[in-house]
């Protein structure tokens, strides 16, 4: 090493810059994790994103010889691929409603996932054979096995947010045996392809790898799919940095690493949100025992269901009103409404405010986005534990297509499957209006005894309409 | 690949500890964002997948690696487009605060009025 020589080369350039632009991730994870600096924070992440591209346009296997490569073609190949992915993945990204972002960030991380995993396979194909050591033929089993099951899974949780297929539990009999037979197989495949370094038997790692993540999300419904997701993503980030060890490259390394660790914490935080530990939203097939809840719930019994004008003189007489959002609300794209609703009653002196549970809708933080939309004053905004206080002193509470979040099952049967969830204690007010579409039970699939309480009237029908009639009601009352 | 595993190793372990506390406290409002934001940046494999590519010899090779560079690019422009518009929704925050100053000022009339006495006149 000489100190009187500039030894500075277009490669050290370039891991100059990768190194910059993880401290741009690094950042931008800071930036994202509080409510100033989000936005910043994102565009940091996607300018140190669009550096690192332009940079790797400079990498030696761009343009070194190698026999049988001919790069013009493999460029070409590479720029109708980006090309291609930007094209479909923006107006994708634009044009998506806000209540199918859970379900796009479930494609986008599965993708990712999936290229984690061709990654690794392909540098595989390139191993030269029989002088791999196998720590490297473990990277890449990592990369492919763990991008694998983030593929599949993000692609069930998919089509369950999507509702292409049941958001319910997917239980059937002997579902732990196949489970662990397919993990054991895995296994011993592992070590069977550490040992040959044989690409078939990688080839049926990458498939029952594909079918474990299948597997793996079936058995956990609807509601919890949003933490999955984040799960998911974070298993992206670990098969991420797997390929960046079978590429030597720091930038993934870091990058995924980063987004590996912070995913698993941010998990963890979702699950806790919902009152719940992530082995129990993992493993407990959450609602096989709803079945047994339902049938006790029955469906037969009365429930009295009020007119537009009752309920709207009910609520234009009370002193206090709390309106308790869910996704009802966003399916309607009903929070304009319901700010209407707001401003009329509060024009009639009445106080109303909004308790907005942390899951409410289908991913955390869904309530504040949507209302924050409707540019709801920031005052009116109460977080769960502030609006349960009130909740006792509180004449009406008007749930807007919300379900499990107001469920007092959730506090007094200890068999149900929210058991624990935190909720919002509409309950405890003085009356309680459901606006909803039908009886049909929420998200997880469970009856809400509420609903048949004398205290309650259900308002039947999509959210927005039926606000719009609360608002002509309360302005005539 | 002449970087040895032990580097590579540091880095990991180095990256890990920084990845649990660069993200310490995040209101559940910022969930979705974060977990959407941090999705984006995993999408830089999209540069593994590149470099993958432009030596890959073979279709078979080609194949994967086209798929891999489209099914990154995905990743990383959809995730960063996906979450700013989530983000988007916050920026609205900053409006309500003047627009309620202006309507508690004299000239905003009945409207501001009454809503300055809420349990006024109703029993």
């Amino acid at each position: 090493m000489s100190f009187s020589t500039i030894d500075f080369t277009l490669a050290d350039g370039r891991d100059l810059v990768y190194l910059l632009v993880a401290i741009g991730f690094i950042l931008a994870l800071k930036g994202l994790s509080s409510p100033r600096g989000a936005r910043r924070g994102n565009l940091i992440g996607a300018g140190a994103a669009l550096v690192a591209i332009a940079m790797t346009f400079t990498d030696p296997a761009m343009r070194d010889h190698v026999a049988g490569v001919s790069h013009g073609l493999n460029l070409a190949l590479m720029l109708i691929a980006m090309v291609l992915g930007t094209v479909i993945a923006v107006p994708a990204a634009r044009k998506v409603k806000m209540t199918a972002m859970p379900q796009m960030v479930a494609i986008f991380n599965g993708v990712g996932g999936g290229a984690a995993a061709l990654v690794s396979i392909t540098e595989f194909l390139k191993f030269p054979h029989g002088s791999v050591a196998v720590y490297k033929i473990f990277e890449v089993i990592f990369g492919v096995v763990v991008g694998c099951v983030s593929f599949s899974g993000s692609a069930i949780a998919f089509a369950k947010l999507q509702e292409l297929m049941t958001g319910r539990p997917v239980t059937y009999p002997g579902q732990q045996a196949i489970n662990a037979f397919v993990g054991a197989a895995i296994a011993a495949l592992v070590v069977a392809t550490l040992v040959t370094a044989s690409v078939p038997i990688l080839v049926v790692v990458l498939v029952l790898g594909l079918v474990l993540g299948v597997i793996f999300v079936l058995p956990i419904g609807g509601a919890d799919v949003p933490v999955l997701i984040s799960l998911l993503n974070s298993f992206t980030g670990l098969a991420v940095a797997a390929s960046g060890f079978t590429l030597g490259s720091n930038l993934l390394i870091v990058a995924g690493t980063l987004v590996g660790a912070s995913g698993i914490l941010l998990t963890r935080m979702m699950s806790k949100a919902m009152g719940r530990s992530l082995p129990n939203i993992l493993f407990s097939a959450f609602g096989s025992v709803i079945t047994a809840a339902s049938v006790t719930g029955g469906d037969e019994r009365p429930v009295k269901s009020g007119t537009p004008d009752d309920i709207g003189v009910l609520l234009a007489y009370a002193r206090k009103v709390a309106i308790v959002p869910g996704y009802g609300l966003a399916v309607a794209q009903a929070q304009h409404v319901a700010r209407e609703l707001a401003d009329t009653l509060a024009a009639r002196g009445v106080e109303v405010y909004y308790a907005i549970h942390p899951v409410a809708g289908r991913m955390p933080g869904h309530m504040n986005v949507l209302l924050a939309e409707a540019n709801v004053p920031y005052d009116q905004l109460k977080e769960m534990e502030q609006a349960n206080p009130e909740m006792p002193t509180t004449d009406v509470a008007l749930v807007v297509g919300a379900n499990d979040t107001v469920n007092p099952a959730a506090k007094t049967t200890p068999g149900s499957p929210i058991y624990g969830m935190p909720i919002v204690n509409v309950d405890q007010a003085g009356a309680v209006i459901f606006l909803k579409r039908s009886m049909r039970p929420g998200f997880a699939g469970i009856d809400n005894e509420l609903l048949y309480d004398p205290k309650t009237t259900m308002l039947f029908g999509d959210a927005k309409d039926s606000l719009q009639k609360l608002v002509s009601a309360v302005e005539s009352a | 690949m002449t970087v040895g595993i032990i580097e590579l190793l540091t880095i990991f372990a180095l990256a890990a500890f920084v990845g649990n506390e660069v993200i310490s406290k995040v209101p559940s409002v910022l969930h979705t964002p974060l977990m959407s934001g941090s999705n984006a940046i995993h999408g830089i494999v999209l540069v593994g997948t590149m470099v993958v590519l432009a030596d890959a010899h073979g279709p078979a090779e080609l194949i994967l690696g086209f798929l891999a560079v489209l099914l990154a690019s995905l990743n990383v422009v959809g995730g960063f487009v996906v979450t700013d518009r989530m983000l988007e929704m916050f920026k609205a925050k900053p409006d309500p605060r003047p627009a309620r100053s202006e309507a508690q000022a004299p000239d905003a009339g009945a409207a501001g009025g009454s809503a300055t006495t809420p349990g006024g006149p109703q029993p």
